[in-house]
């Protein structure tokens, strides 16, 4: 008996020590995400003499001055209302093209397959800026120039291999029997998809949404290139910040990052839709 | 039911239409110039909003801003009307695929600016639009250091250095700034400041003795200039965060620390070498491209733009100056008056050595940029020998001059065909 | 359907769309790296390797990524774990730890630079805690290595989140009997880890890994914002090929160089991480 409380001691004390890493660990790591966002808060909330003042503050003093600029800047609502169509689409298109694809190639073995995996992801290894010129003279013919739906078509190029190889990855976690399963119990292939795999996916979907969303939200070139009157946020307000006076920077950097944070928190839960479920 | 549907539906048709056709009348000023928000934001709301008519005014990236043009001209149909950019962009571009502006009549009052937008050809592709220069400027913290007997309006090289030798000294830091980062702009201080004043020259002094001097001088600038000048791009972040005392750039990469605390620098001419005060000007221009779906209304902008008044009214918002003869009211903003009143000093100066913009380089301009750029990486940061470097560049600078074919320009002597490299 | 055909036309939609809008401005460029107004000609290539810089950009990008994608990866891996653990706030947690995932890579080299620069908040933050008398001067030409720290932190911060994202959304489908039968055997976590997490996790770990690695030799916005003229990298020469000095030609010929070091990085990475047939467990 007291052979076992005396092992017990020191096993709550190990316990104890591993649970106060892990949580030291998880405060650690959200301080590292969170303190330079902080710093960009402070530097959009403090007047321009403070912006480029030293020592730097670390409470802002809540002028609101350089965000009162951007309210007055023409054209901010348009370009951000296209963004956020832009991005929409993009996240809808890829998904719609690539969850297939995905589901393809972890489940069947066809000729070719290297191949079209490695053209997936030659998409990323090559800079969209250099291939923007012969994109703009292909939309300015065929009357997708100046479009919001001719811009998400060039951002779900840049998605895609996201899309594919998440919802492929997730895919092979899901085993075949799954499937196999509810066909012997009657489901078609479509139902039995829909019914039993679509739900144990959703994480990768949503992990695509969030990449197909922010990949758009924050391309800069493309966006610059092809639209003009259809601009989007970025393009109409990253181009001219890198030149503007520090505390605008500062301003316009905070405003563009906004929207794609409220988007992540969002669909964050998603991300676990199905967590613990036992799937055997 | 039929009748009102169709009421309705010509009346929706009629919006759209009209909604269409306004969109359509709007003239797309595309260019590089007046990037900065506030500018930009003041370029349409003082400059453009008198133009008679709708203008937008996007001014861009030069990737984005080349890539856009290079399409539609190769599509055959666009929707840029006017072009405002460097006249380096101009230079490089094809002058086939720019409209020729004789017909309006109108100049600048520079016959070297009217020259250069002629690009080789008999007719204006571009007109002369705005003009800036580089200069000095200074914390007042940095006045007490001046060396003894030294004019802050006539300074040489050699009192430059000492100047930022005594701050370096009493502050125990290197104030002295230079915009050495990826967008700045270190290779006009080369090109149009530091050779044409210790060698009168650019091109065929390059690998002079005296360009091995005026190299020397700058490493020895170089041990007082903050060392994260490999950083800086815009100096007037430097000047307002006290990061640099004595600095050199754009004027209107300046504009920003004069506007908010004029009380707190000067602004002065660059210094002078052996042979002079080598200086040069920074030369916008605004063109038509071919592609432009109406002409009629493009041609009304650049004119418009050309007019004394928009001038004075571009002046205020980019700190760009006319390149008209117009008079100067009196209530200009902080960055203007300072920045004006030192170029003049500079041009008027006894010993003014004034530079032309490189001229004829065609799409070589990036690549003899690059030739500077490269020079100053070599020597000063990787402290190679400077006779070496030198010889070394020399011949990249011959293959440049002669492809381009480009004469001469001044300081540097004429020449009868490509400016040749001594 | 019949079975066989199947997968092609599961990946048909895909192939079109990337063949539209990739393959076909891509072979139109790729065709810019042989010529040089001439015929076809390997000059592009000669010069852009021969340039003074090339031999540096190329160290520098490999260093970088071949440092920062393990960091990367072990950190991912760790929070993925972690966040698996918990319970309650599980979501906050990893919303904070996918914000960088927003964050432009410009907006993040600005952040970083007003972290590291002179008169900057590490230097506030120094200052303040009496390690400092005065402001030290980080980013300079005379301290290469804190300069290249610097931008590895920057971009450890900002990309981390890529390989989370995916490791997250794959490590919800290993069966929690797993290591509830491996915890009656008395695994301990460190072995759990090794022996189940990892390998079931296998498929994600491709894709992570891939993405990241390729996505590593682009890098170009953070490393100019912090680095400036100091720490060329493959990426920023090539704009400055296409963008400064107008030649199409060379910038194809470098932007090829970079696709054939991803390719070969990529077939090693699927290669030594190969997802099994069929993919069941």
């Amino acid at each position: 008996m007291t052979d076992a409380t005396a092992t017990a001691a020191p096993a709550t004390d190990t316990r104890r020590a591993g649970r106060f890493l892990y949580l030291a660990g998880v405060v650690v790591l959200c301080a590292w995400v969170i303190v330079p966002i902080y710093f960009l808060l402070v530097n959009t909330l403090s007047s321009p003499d403070t912006v480029n003042s030293f020592p730097k503050p670390f409470i802002p003093d809540f002028d609101l001055g350089s965000l009162a600029f951007f309210a007055k800047f023409a054209g901010m609502l348009t370009a951000l209302k296209n963004s956020v169509i832009v991005a929409g689409m993009t996240m809808i298109l890829s998904i719609l093209i690539g969850a297939p694809a995905g589901y393809a190639l972890s489940r069947f073995d066809f000729a070719g397959k290297e191949l079209f995996r490695l053209l997936i992801l030659l998409t990323r290894a090559f800079p969209l800026p250099l291939l923007a010129l012969p994109l703009a003279v292909f939309f300015i013919r065929t009357g997708l120039d100046d479009t919001t739906f001719g811009l998400a078509l060039v951002h779900t190029t840049l998605a895609l291999p996201f899309a594919v190889l998440i919802t492929f990855s997730l895919f092979s976690g899901i085993p075949i029997e799954l499937e196999e399963a509810a066909w012997t119990l009657g489901c078609t292939r479509v139902t039995a998809f829909t019914k039993v795999v679509l739900p144990l996916i959703l994480p990768g979907i949503t992990a695509s949404a969030i990449f197909a969303f922010v990949i758009s939200w924050n391309e800069v070139f493309a966006a610059a290139v092809l639209t003009i009157e259809n601009r989007t946020l970025t393009a109409f307000l990253l181009q001219n910040l890198d030149t503007s006076p520090l505390h605008l920077k500062f301003a316009g950097g905070f405003i563009l990052v906004v929207p794609a944070l409220i988007f992540i928190f969002a669909v964050r839960k998603y991300l676990f839709a199905m967590w613990g479920i036992a799937n055997r | 039911m039929t009748f009102r549907k169709g009421v309705i539906g010509a009346a929706s048709g009629l919006t759209i239409l009209m909604s269409g056709a306004a969109v359509q009348a709007d003239v797309l000023f595309w260019s590089t110039q007046a990037k900065p928000v506030e500018e930009a934001q003041a370029m349409r709301e003082q400059v453009l909003a008198g133009a008679g008519q709708a203008v937008d005014y996007q001014p861009n990236d030069d990737g984005p801003f080349l890539t856009r043009l290079q399409a539609e001209l190769q599509a055959g149909t666009g929707t840029i009307g006017v072009l405002g950019a460097l006249e380096g962009s101009f230079a490089a571009m094809n002058p086939d695929d720019l409209v020729d502006l004789d017909d309006l009549g109108l100049m600048s009052s520079s016959e070297t600016f009217n020259d250069l937008a002629r690009m080789g050809t008999d007719n204006l592709q571009y007109l002369p639009w705005m003009q800036a220069s580089y200069i000095m400027a200074a914390n007042k913290e940095a006045l007490q250091y001046l060396p003894e007997g030294a004019d802050i309006d006539a300074l040489s090289y050699d009192q430059l250095i000492a100047w930022a030798a005594n701050v370096h000294e009493a502050v125990g830091e290197a104030k002295f700034g230079f915009p050495a980062g990826p967008k700045g702009l270190k290779h006009r201080f080369f090109q149009g400041y530091l050779y044409p004043s210790y060698t009168n020259g650019v091109v065929r002094t390059f690998a002079s003795d005296e360009a091995v001097t005026a190299w020397e001088k700058f490493k020895e600038l170089w041990t007082h200039t903050n060392p994260a000048s490999t950083n800086f791009s815009f100096m007037q972040e430097q000047l307002l965060s006290g990061d640099a005392w004595i600095v050199f750039d754009h004027t209107s990469r300046l504009a920003q620390a004069f506007n908010e605390r004029p009380d707190d620098f000067v602004a002065f001419p660059a210094p002078a070498g052996p042979h002079g005060r080598g200086f040069m000007p920074v030369l916008a221009g605004i063109a038509i491209p071919r592609t432009a779906p109406d002409m009629e209304a493009s041609k009304a902008l650049v004119a418009y733009m050309m007019k004394p008044e928009t001038q004075i009214a571009t002046l205020r918002a980019t700190s760009f100056f006319p390149v008209v003869d117009v008079e100067f009211p009196d209530d200009m903003p902080p960055a203007v008056q300072a920045a004006g009143a030192a170029v003049a000093k500079m041009s008027a100066a006894a010993d003014a050595n004034p530079g032309l913009l490189p001229s004829g380089l065609g799409d070589k301009g990036g690549d003899f940029s690059r030739v500077f750029v490269d020079t100053f990486e070599r020597i000063v940061l990787a402290g190679h020998d400077i006779r070496a470097v030198l010889d070394d560049h020399k011949g990249q600078l011959s293959a440049i001059m002669e492809e381009s074919g480009a004469p001469c320009w001044a300081p540097d002597a004429p020449s009868e065909g490509a400016c040749p490299v001594e | 359907m019949n079975a066989r055909i199947l997968p092609y036309v599961l990946i048909l939609p895909v192939t079109i769309f990337l063949c539209l809008f990739f393959l076909y401005p891509f072979i139109l460029v790729a065709q810019l790296a042989f010529t040089t107004g001439a015929g076809f000609t390997l000059d592009n290539f000669r010069e852009v390797v021969s340039h003074w810089k090339f031999p540096i950009s190329m160290r520098n990008t490999l260093l970088l990524a071949g440092i920062v994608v393990p960091v990367q990866l072990a950190l991912a891996l760790l929070m993925a774990t972690m966040v698996t653990k918990m319970d309650k706030g599980r979501d906050m947690v990893l919303y904070v730890w996918t914000i960088p995932l927003g964050i432009s890579d410009l907006a993040a080299g600005l952040i970083w630079l007003a972290i590291f620069e002179q008169s900057g908040f590490l230097n506030t933050m120094m200052g303040a805690l009496g390690l400092v008398e005065r402001p030290v001067n980080l980013l300079t030409f005379q301290n290469p290595v804190l300069v290249f720290v610097a931008i590895a932190l920057a971009e450890i911060w900002r990309a981390t989140a890529i390989m989370l994202v995916i490791l997250v959304a794959g490590i919800g489908l290993i069966p929690k009997e797993y290591y509830e039968a491996a915890e009656v055997f008395g695994a301990s976590p460190w072995k759990r880890f090794v022996r189940i997490t990892l390998p079931l996790l296998r498929p994600s770990l491709q894709t992570a890994l891939v993405l990241r690695v390729i996505l590593a030799f682009e890098v170009f916005a953070v490393v100019q914002a912090l680095g400036g003229t100091l720490f060329p990298v493959l990426m920023g020469e090539t704009y400055a090929y296409q963008f400064d000095l107008l030649n199409s030609g060379a910038a194809a010929a470098m932007a090829l160089i970079i696709l054939v070091i991803s390719i070969a990085a990529t077939l090693v990475i699927l290669r030594v991480l190969r997802v099994p047939k069929g993919a069941t467990i």
